[in-house]
């Protein structure tokens, strides 16, 4: 989803009429809860694989999908959208001639299957011809008939329209008790339901969940004419409704004052803390521009690795193929043949496809290659990249890592980022004692601005949170603070991170790459990191 | 084929309206033939072409509304999704902030439609590639490129017996060409309602220029500079401001267009004197559909007049509570220049720094509308009326609400897509004082 299709979907006043054409067709709740019969999708899984080979490809996938999305969206005591859809359809991608050719169709009629894979073979056909090469597939074994499911507790599609009303104007409610002047607030669910069978063996169907519960709420002071607004502290995840759980052990309160949220979220907790936040935000000591050491919680630090780390590492940037929109990368092949130091020895920085309640999560990826776990940055050095079938003899791997997304069944699955996260710190370390050898630094909580060039050096990030920290102890919180940094330079100034204790999940629903765009939502890990000597600007600007 | 005529539009239309049990209905057919190319690495990466058609039924009984959406259209389809729509109503919580399906309007067509540009074929798209990949090839040039078209048609009624129906059509095209060592990168883009005013040929030496161009740049000292900014490189800015605009949010006291102790700044003057930029759905180079999303006609709307904020958007809602008349919201924005081509702007500056385009550009404070994002793809020092050498790229960190007070010269508009933008764009280049770079990129 694109920022044109987000804000339809959020914008105040959304009239049905304007679902963007992505979601597909809106149907109402209860049909959210149906599936397809398995056997029936494996039959018309084998229409296509035998239609595929009958006219001379040498592989073929196909993706049966069922793209499920809820969105309740409020603003204040009013309801400003409820929005179901679905889209349902069949992906066929073949190779033929030593091409890829894809088509797609929303007619899963036998018929209608076949002459689709007629029309990929055709376009690969085509293709073949302004190819230099042919593709190169590493192998993957035929897994037979799998399914997986993320792992959750409560289907949110389960969940009655009314409790999720009543929770969001229930935290509208308490915000504005608490001092706001406005609050929105939504949840988005999502349901995956995915089918995918290839030439090499492998049926394999899967569930995927997952839910997020963003607010942003704000104060006005009409006398100054200043505003200020504070973003929820949740985490996008792939985990059920239990996520608005509540539950106390799942509560962080930090030095300074905020409190953050580890698997289950308390939204009212939060959007009450959310509205004095935002009140205090108008009277906060604007930041004195200059070098500090930053304190950065994993709220925040989720996105600077997304940027920075992510998605540099991503194969297809570093060879070109996003060049004309995403952008290249500075992580080239030469400096990965050259072991380069991207961070300190404090810096390990893993892919994971496997990780539990992370956005990312899949059993299998989008071309049937069993998900795995690998090192991006071992010790500060360089060691891998994310990539798949097709790409994976580039750096001599054997195999793919399980990186191939498509964003619906009518899109071509590519590479997308695998959640892409810090390890925490081997040595016992909390943020209490961390802090007490800053002497000059600022504590960053919450993601805000940001942005980084096209080949991910510079980039500048903001927060929701800051505060001031001097000799060891948080004296005040601040406002206007924004930080830049050269990617390389930044990570090597990583000087400690906080034990396994503080590790949080932080993530993106709606990344996205390509042309035409596609998104997809993927999840980075930290504990809290000390990064030192970081440039800080003040971003208040005067209007007259 | 998805196109559909008037005729059989408004067919399926009124039928849906007339099984519509609701007190009201309002329907929207739409449908699109796209495709595109997309290149990269000198080779053709991908092809595609869509082909799609929606009926979205909307009813309200009293103040609860429903929406379903089908893309069949035989009756038995056109009953099912109206009768799903009902079902969805009944359930639904009141909306208080409910607008009763508009009035009848009237639409006076405007030229979205170009025969030729809904015309192309799989064989011009894949011309354009070979065009962008050839030269580049023998160049020593690497081309990464895509290029998009799309002819879709609109028809919208409501059972107040209103109706629309129109066809549109238009292409897109960008291509990034680097050096092969990566030391040098240029860009082109070109958004069109006609392909005829197309040619790729001609278009990538642009690019490729540009890329050699740009090769070994030096690093200049942030700070404040005079920039030549071609119309690219300050439509994303421009775009963002409109978020502003919204009434609701300037009355609420969120919006850089609110007025200290409350209400806003329609009517005050809030940039350079030669600042004017209108809407114009009928305007012969960015022509848009004639109604909004809401079906209200378009008008031609004076947005900032002389450095006058002349506008704020309201939607029917708002417009309502505050006594104000809803118009269409814009489709485009016209920005009103000279008879300059960038280039001479570059010959009446005497330091400077040209930007070929932005990116990456994110609100940092919505209260200033302070902007940050990056140069990209050709940025140039200017001396004494002439292209010195290649630069480094910048970060700024810039308001467009600065930035348009601080005008030296304007150009000719020309019209520039832009992928985060919801308009269709007629920018001039400008030459702009004071512009914040705030520090260095080693991105090429």
């Amino acid at each position: 989803m694109d920022r044109r299709d987000f804000l339809k979907i959020t914008g105040a006043g959304l009239g049905g009429l304007a679902i963007p054409a992505f979601y597909g067709r809106a149907i109402a709740a209860e049909e959210l809860l149906s599936t397809i019969d398995v056997a029936m999708k494996k039959k018309l899984a084998d229409v296509a694989l035998n239609a595929a080979k009958g006219s001379g490809a040498t592989y073929c996938d196909v993706r049966i999908g069922r793209y499920l999305r809820q969105f309740v969206v409020t603003r204040e005591d009013k309801v400003q959208n409820v929005v179901n859809t679905e889209s349902t359809g069949i992906g066929i991608r073949v190779i033929a001639k030593g091409s890829w050719g894809f088509a797609a169709t929303s007619d899963l009629s036998s018929d209608a299957v076949a002459k689709a894979t007629a029309q990929a073979v055709a376009i690969a056909k085509a293709n073949a011809r302004l190819r230099s090469e042919p593709v190169q597939l590493a192998p993957v074994k035929g897994v037979g008939e799998v399914s997986w499911k993320t792992p959750i507790v409560k289907n949110s599609m389960h969940v009655p329209i009314k409790d999720k009303v009543d929770l969001l104007l229930g935290v509208n409610a308490d915000a504005i008790k608490a001092g706001a002047s406005f609050i929105n607030s939504t949840l988005f669910l999502v349901n995956e339901q995915k089918y995918f069978a290839s030439t090499d063996g492998s049926y394999i169907d899967q569930d995927v969940h997952r839910i997020w519960a963003p607010m942003n709420v704000t104060c006005v002071d009409k006398a100054t004419g200043k505003f200020r607004s504070r973003q929820g502290l949740s985490a996008p995840r792939g985990m059920g409704f239990e996520y608005l759980d509540a539950k106390a052990a799942d509560k962080i309160e930090l030095p300074g004052g905020a409190v953050v949220y580890r698997d289950s979220y308390d939204m009212k907790a939060d959007a009450v803390a959310a509205a004095k936040q935002a009140r205090e935000k108008l009277t906060a000591t604007s930041v004195k521009p200059g070098k500090y050491d930053l304190m950065l919680d994993p709220s925040h630090t989720w996105l600077t690795i997304h940027e920075s780390v992510g998605h540099p590492t991503e194969l297809d940037r570093v060879l070109g193929y996003e060049a004309n929109y995403a952008g290249t990368s500075f992580a080239t092949l030469d400096k990965w043949r050259d072991k380069f130091k991207y961070g300190s020895d404090k810096v390990t920085i893993v892919a994971d496809k496997t990780q539990p309640g992370s956005l990312g999560a899949v059993g299998y990826d989008d071309e049937g290659v069993k998900t795995q776990k690998w090192d991006l940055i071992k010790d500060g050095v360089l060691v891998n990249y994310q990539v798949i079938r097709d790409q994976a003899h580039i750096l001599g791997l054997k195999q793919s890592q399980g990186c191939c997304y498509a964003d619906s069944w009518s899109s071509v699955q590519f590479q997308r980022m695998a959640n892409v996260s810090l390890q925490p710190g081997k040595e016992k370390l909390t943020p209490i004692e961390m802090i007490k050898d800053i002497e000059n630094g600022i504590y960053i909580v919450g993601e805000g601005s940001f942005s980084i060039d096209q080949q991910r050096y510079n980039a500048q990030f903001g927060g929701q949170l800051f505060y001031e920290i001097k000799n060891g102890k948080v004296t005040q919180p601040l406002e206007d603070v924004a930080y830049q940094i050269r990617t390389p330079e930044f990570w090597n100034s990583c000087v400690a991170v906080c034990d396994d204790g503080d590790y949080r999940l932080g993530g993106s629903f709606f990344d996205g790459k390509g042309q035409p765009g596609q998104v997809s939502a993927v999840s980075h890990g930290s504990s809290t990191a000390r990064f030192n000597g970081v440039n800080v600007i003040n971003t208040a600007r005067s209007l007259g | 084929m998805t196109i559909y005529s008037e005729e059989q539009a408004k067919a399926i239309l009124d039928k849906a309206i007339k099984m519509s049990k609701a007190d009201e209905c309002t329907a929207q057919l739409s449908g699109s033939n796209g495709g595109n190319v997309r290149y990269a690495l000198n080779n053709v990466s991908t092809s595609g072409y869509v082909s799609d058609a929606d009926l979205v039924v909307e009813v309200a009984f009293g103040k609860r509304t429903g929406t379903a959406t089908i893309n069949a259209f035989d009756d038995k389809s056109i009953e099912s999704v109206v009768r799903r729509a009902e079902e969805l109503a009944k359930l639904a919580p009141e909306n208080p902030e409910f607008m009763p399906a508009i009035e009848k309007q009237t639409y006076k067509p405007t030229s979205t439609f170009v025969e030729k540009t809904a015309a192309i074929t799989p064989e011009y798209r894949a011309q354009v590639a070979a065009d962008c990949i050839e030269p580049c090839r023998k160049d020593k040039l690497v081309a990464a490129g895509f290029f998009s078209d799309e002819q879709d048609f609109s028809a919208i009624a409501n059972s107040k017996g209103n109706f629309g129906y129109q066809k549109a059509s238009g292409m897109n095209f960008t291509c990034t060409v680097r050096t092969d060592d990566g030391k040098g990168s240029g860009w082109v883009a070109r958004n069109l309602a006609d392909v005829a005013k197309f040619d790729a040929k001609s278009e990538i030496r642009i690019a490729m220029q540009k890329a050699r161009g740009s090769a070994d740049a030096k690093a200049l000292e942030p700070g404040k500079y005079t920039v030549i900014m071609e119309p690219a490189a300050t439509a994303g800015l421009i775009s963002f401001m409109m978020f502003g605009f919204d009434a609701r949010q300037a009355d609420e006291g969120r919006s850089f267009l609110s007025k200290k102790g409350g209400g806003n700044k329609l009517g005050e003057k809030m940039f350079d004197e030669r600042v004017t930029i209108y809407a114009d759905p009928w305007d012969e180079h960015a022509a848009v559909l004639p109604w909004d999303n809401d079906s209200l006609a378009r008008e031609k709307t004076p947005i900032i007049t002389k450095g006058k904020v002349d506008y704020l958007q309201y939607s029917r809602y708002w417009a309502q509570k505050q006594g104000k008349k809803a118009v269409g919201q814009p489709g485009n924005l016209i920005m009103v220049g000279g008879d300059k081509s960038t280039m001479d702007l570059v010959k009446s500056t005497r330091k400077g720094v040209l930007v070929t385009r932005t990116w990456y550009i994110r609100l940092v404070d919505p209260q200033t509308v302070l902007l940050t994002g990056l140069t990209r793809d050709g940025t140039f020092y200017v001396e004494n009326g002439e292209i010195k050498y290649p630069i480094k790229n910048f970060r700024f960190n810039e308001s467009p609400a600065i930035m348009l007070n601080n005008i030296e010269e304007i150009g000719r508009p020309v019209r520039v897509g832009d992928d985060e933008s919801p308009f269709v764009m007629m920018i001039p280049p400008m030459k702009i004082r004071d512009f914040t770079f705030t520090s260095l990129s080693d991105a090429v």
